[in-house]
């Protein structure tokens, strides 16, 4: 028992110690599935000795973790909850580092056609009148605004749909698994579904749409709310993300031999 | 089913090879949990023993209480110790909010009622038979309670594995307030969610694997450096 107490005590103790800059960045889903941050981040490492914790959750979470002064900074995509989050006075400034872009996913079958459509709303205007199984992320994040936003665009509402209409309330990741296992359309970003591992029968139907894109853009939290954050940490990993060095690495990314992002920052 | 041929076939190759990534979460995973551990039974333990020697009104309620907190839905505490540890909450000055600070307070809150109810059982039990002679000694409340727990030392173990089974694959509380950063706060459920999460099966039930291994590995640890089974009764 003695002998049992000590090595318990011994595990215990044996905590890590952390040495270094460290600053924390919330960032979507999406942006950490397309695998790019971690690309990104062992440069950063490299370059300005900074080690970034990366809180991966959606846009919705992010901004709120951004309000209370959880983080650092956030990397996002959604405009509109960004600008407001800037005129409550949450954040700084908000700076465009790059987009990438949506995309539709489906039944190979395609039994609602959407791989005929001319614009995004179209496609989803044929899903709605073929009542094809679709699913939504349903969890408040970027990705789940532009799909509602989509849909308003293509007057319809989401709050009347019927069983067709599956809100999961899910990560990218997981609600891909359900469209999977369910053989259901969804909107996806295209990094997200590029790295994907469980296709099943899916297959990107629809893409090209110019409203599909998706900016992501670098929003520094208030230090003048939160005087705990790391302002000088920020300020450096913004600098970086804009420089040119970044603008090759994320324009060079590749998954199969086809580029995610654009860099775009000025 | 390929995938679960491929998890296991997975799990023995990241053994194995010792796999950096997969040692650090692992060890992450048995430095929170053992803390959690070690902290919800210096807790639990004196507070089941005192329950059982000590009579007064709200006792049968208290006990009550312990059980039905047992099932107390991970998630939620995750949640309630999130808002409270966040910068904009009442303790979000000591900047605890995603540490494995974090998820220890978490655990603990978790376990105690557990290792508290099934401590409780043995210890009444213990009691029953110790009563008479321990009164008759005129031993204090203290002596009662060390007595009782040293005595029952084996049944207390049993009470802390399940403790341990409990905190070791819990992944709701954790996911919120430690928010699963990599090479912070990645322990093996959160980065098993994680793969899910992509995708990759294989790599997650490699994960998954590593993680029953380890929970039977440790219960085997404990038994074997408390010589469980072996020695007389207690």
């Amino acid at each position: 028992m003695k002998r049992l107490m000590a090595m318990m005590s011994a595990i215990v103790l044996a905590t890590a110690a952390q040495a270094g800059d460290v600053m924390k960045l919330a960032v979507t889903t999406s942006f950490h599935n397309s695998g790019l941050s971690d690309v990104l981040l062992p440069e950063i490492q490299k370059d300005l000795g900074l080690e970034v914790q990366l809180l991966v959750v959606g846009t919705g979470q992010a901004l709120k973790l951004g309000q209370a002064g959880d983080v650092d900074a956030i990397l996002v995509h959604s405009r509109k909850a960004e600008d407001k989050f800037l005129a409550e006075g949450f954040g700084t400034h908000r700076r465009e580092i790059m987009y990438n872009d949506f995309v539709f996913i489906g039944p190979d079958s395609d039994p609602a056609q959407i791989s005929e459509a001319d614009s995004a709303v179209a496609a989803l205007q044929k899903i709605e009148a073929a009542k094809a199984p679709f699913v939504s992320r349903g969890d408040d994040s970027g990705t789940h605004k532009k799909e509602l936003g989509l849909w308003s665009a293509a007057d319809l509402d989401a709050g009347e749909f019927d069983g067709w209409y599956r809100a999961v309330g899910a990560g990218m990741g997981a609600a891909l698994n359900t469209a999977s296992g369910m053989n259901a359309y969804i909107i996806s970003d295209r990094a997200s579904w590029l790295n994907f591992g469980n296709k099943g029968d899916l297959a990107l139907l629809y893409a090209g749409d110019p409203v599909l894109f998706n900016q992501y853009a670098y929003l520094p939290v208030n230090p003048d709310l939160h005087s705990h954050v790391k302002s000088d940490l920020v300020a450096d990993l913004e600098s970086w993300l804009v420089s040119d060095k970044a603008k090759s690495l994320i324009d060079t990314y590749k998954i199969n031999g086809e580029t995610l992002f654009t860099f775009n920052a000025k | 089913m390929t995938d679960l041929w491929d998890g296991i076939s997975r799990a023995i190759w990241m053994v194995l090879s010792l796999d950096a990534n997969l040692l650090e979460i692992t060890l992450r995973s048995l430095q929170v949990t053992l803390t959690a551990l070690v902290v919800a039974s210096a807790i639990a333990l004196p507070l089941a023993a005192f329950l059982s020697v000590r009579r007064f009104r709200l006792r049968r309620s208290v006990i009550a209480l312990l059980n039905a907190l047992m099932g107390l839905p991970p998630v939620v505490v995750g949640l309630v110790v999130y808002i409270l540890l966040s910068r904009s909450g009442p303790l979000g000055v000591l900047g605890l909010l995603f540490t494995p600070t974090a998820m220890v307070i978490a655990q603990v809150i978790i376990i105690v009622p557990l290792i508290a109810s099934i401590a409780h059982q043995s210890l009444r039990d213990l009691w029953a038979e110790y009563h008479d002679l321990l009164i008759s000694m005129n031993v204090s409340q203290w002596q009662k309670i060390t007595t009782l727990l040293w005595d029952a030392r084996r049944a207390l173990l049993t009470a802390a594995l399940a403790g341990f089974g409990r905190a070791i694959g819990e992944v709701g509380a954790i996911m919120i307030v430690g928010g699963n950063i990599d090479n912070a706060t990645r322990v093996l459920t959160t980065a098993i969610a994680l793969e899910t999460g992509k995708g990759d099966f294989a790599l997650a039930l490699g994960l998954g694997f590593v993680l029953i291994a380890l929970a039977v590995l440790v219960n085997l640890a404990i038994h074997w450096l408390g010589r469980t089974e072996r020695e007389g009764r207690w």
